[in-house]
């Protein structure tokens, strides 16, 4: 089966300067996929192209089977822009009835679908009286009109608060679940981890990984810290036994690669009625992210 | 197509009113027309016509300023706020088109303006119908003025949209839009009278002085209600000079400058990219 959106070899540059460098991607029906960027990566600009919203240079775009931007892919297609403010002196009923109608929807469904997005109890208020979050939350409800094939969501979680962010991602299951392809970008790795199928990393421009969580983990082979405290007065051996070992106030420090984890808490058990506790830390979701975005010598 | 065109005009309804817009506009218009019947009493008997003729003839001064005015404060903010408030580039990934959008948009502006105007006018021929019986004779030249203020603001809204793609900025926009309603209304007639005034009767004044009036949406405005209510000597300026213009050549500028702006605002709302 052909995925939802397939892109191959996209180039966009802006006055000299390459925005993005023979990018290839692709999201199929049912898949929840992170565009990952620092500021400046390129994110927004794909999804412009992708909405048909700006030309690319050069490469192949493909959305749900026709070109981006025309007719049949504006049908299908769903899209929160980042920072969408919406007109202050409209409710967010009107506001959502207005999008539907342009869908040709009844409007009649508006009230549901703020209620989906938990904006039911402020609907009828102007949009100028509501918090950022809420705001985002009508751009997310204008996205849900229709049943779209493919959602594009530029950073849908900024301005989210942790409850309203884990909400969100919920909705996307569902989403998901139904058959949408689903492109959402952020600009961290912590807000998106285990709740997406496949993480893509642009920096500046190019894609630099992708994968899953897991895969990308693997592939960044960073180290691993070990932390050991030591029963009272018996850290001296513990780094008489460690060399590279540092001392952390009452602990002491390890590192050691994925690799060899299993045979350095080994050596560290060992040592067993010299040890009062383990803790083993895994890279953090930033410095995995930090270590892609950074070689392309960013 | 209907139905967006529509949905977008309820929209556009909605914050106007909201804006108080709506409120402003026909205030403006009522005060404004009161103002000048209760002025415009005075020479009803030296002039032999009916006090409505006259008092149309006074509301067609005001209009050539009043009503340009009014369409581009409404019009100003139609793309370029789009733009400021992040809404451009979601509402172009909607299957709607450009010349749609600026259709809806007109659509609610163009009734609010009529709204505005059957209220002033109106409230101005009540009070002139009122104190001379004889008034009915100028309901035509009413209902002239009624309809041509409306193809003179449809063309300065189309103005403003144009104005509001290009500017791209809200507060850009409001400047570049001030600076046409100071150029198009109150300058380019002085810079025409001081012309004709330099030129003596030479051949400007004989060539170039009507063309440069038809070109003008609000001089052609003016002129054919004066021309066509026969109140030119009653005029004075630019009106009073401009006797000689035949009534269709007002009246087709009248009515191609509403197309002509609605198209330019189409190509600049087209280049505009999100
Ligand atoms: N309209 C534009 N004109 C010129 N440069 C642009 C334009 N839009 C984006 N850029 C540049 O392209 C690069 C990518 O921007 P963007 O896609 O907005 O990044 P992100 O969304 O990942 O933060 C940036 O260097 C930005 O300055
Ligand atoms: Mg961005």
């Amino acid at each position: 089966m052909t995925p939802t959106l397939d892109i191959a070899n996209l180039t966009k540059t802006f006055d000299g300067v390459k925005a993005l460098s023979d990018v290839s991607l692709s999201v199929s029906r049912g898949e929840r996929v992170a565009l990952l960027g620092h500021n400046g990566a390129g994110k927004s600009t794909l999804m412009k192209i992708i909405l048909g919203l700006i030309p690319a240079d050069a490469g192949r775009i493909d959305v749900c089977g026709s070109a981006p931007g025309g007719p049949a892919a504006r049908a299908k297609v769903a899209y929160l822009p980042e920072n969408a403010t919406f007109h202050s002196a409209l409710t967010g009923l009107e506001q959502i009835a207005f999008y539907m109608r342009l869908r040709g929807e009844s409007p009649k469904g508006a009230m549901a679908l703020l209620e989906r997005v938990g904006l039911a109890h402020a609907a009828r208020r102007r949009i100028g009286t509501y918090s950022k979050g809420m705001r985002q939350r009508v751009g997310l409800a204008q996205a849900l009109i229709g049943h779209p094939s493919l959602l594009v969501l530029d950073e849908p979680t900024s301005g989210l608060d942790p409850v309203s962010r884990r909400d969100f991602y919920e909705l996307l299951d569902g989403l998901a679940a139904e058959g949408a392809a689903i492109l959402l970008s952020s600009h961290a790795l912590t807000e998106v981890e285990a709740r997406t199928d496949r993480l893509l990393i642009l920096s500046g421009g190019q894609m630099v990984a992708e994968g899953t969580l897991n895969a990308l983990r693997r592939k960044a082979a960073l180290p691993v810290a070990i932390q050991v405290s030591a029963i009272n007065g018996y850290d001296v051996d513990l780094l008489r036994a460690f060399p590279d070992a540092i001392k952390l106030g009452n602990t002491v420090r390890l590192t050691c690669t994925q690799d060899d984890k299993l045979d350095t808490l080994a050596q560290v058990a060992a040592l067993r009625d010299k040890v009062a506790d383990i803790d083993v830390i895994p890279p953090s979701l930033e410095e995995i992210y930090a270590h892609f975005s950074r070689r392309s010598g960013q | 197509m209907i139905e967006r065109i529509y949905a977008t005009a309820v929209t556009e309804i909605h914050i106007a009113r909201r804006n108080r817009w709506v409120l402003i506009a026909v205030v403006l218009m009522v005060v404004f027309s009161l103002v000048l019947s209760a002025v415009g009493s005075a020479p009803v008997g030296g002039l032999g016509a009916d006090r409505l003729s006259v008092t149309v003839a006074s509301l067609t001064s005001l209009s050539v300023y009043l009503v340009p005015l009014v369409a581009l404060l409404m019009s100003f903010d139609a793309v370029a706020g789009e733009v400021e408030r992040g809404t451009l580039p979601l509402l172009l990934t909607y299957p709607v088109g450009r010349g749609e959008v600026l259709l809806g948009k007109l659509l609610a502006h163009s009734t609010i303006l009529i709204i505005a105007l059957v209220a002033g006018y109106g409230a101005a021929a009540l009070i002139a119908v009122a104190t001379d019986p004889a008034a009915v004779a100028g309901f035509g030249a009413l209902w002239r003025l009624t309809w041509t203020s409306v193809l003179l603001g449809a063309t300065f809204l189309g103005i403003g949209y144009a104005l509001s793609a290009l500017a791209r900025r809200a507060s850009g926009a409001a400047g570049l839009a001030i600076g046409v309603w100071l150029g198009l209304v109150v300058l380019y007639d002085l810079a025409l009278l001081a012309a004709v005034v330099a030129d003596d009767g030479g051949i400007f004044t004989t060539q170039v002085f009507p063309t440069a009036l038809l070109a003008n949406p609000a001089d052609a405005f003016r002129i054919f209600n004066l021309t066509a209510s026969q109140a030119t000597a009653a005029a004075s300026g630019v009106g009073a000079a401009a006797g000689a213009l035949p009534l269709w050549q007002t009246l087709l500028s009248l009515c191609l400058w509403p197309l002509a702006a609605l198209g330019l605002a189409t190509l600049a709302f087209r280049r505009a990219e999100p």
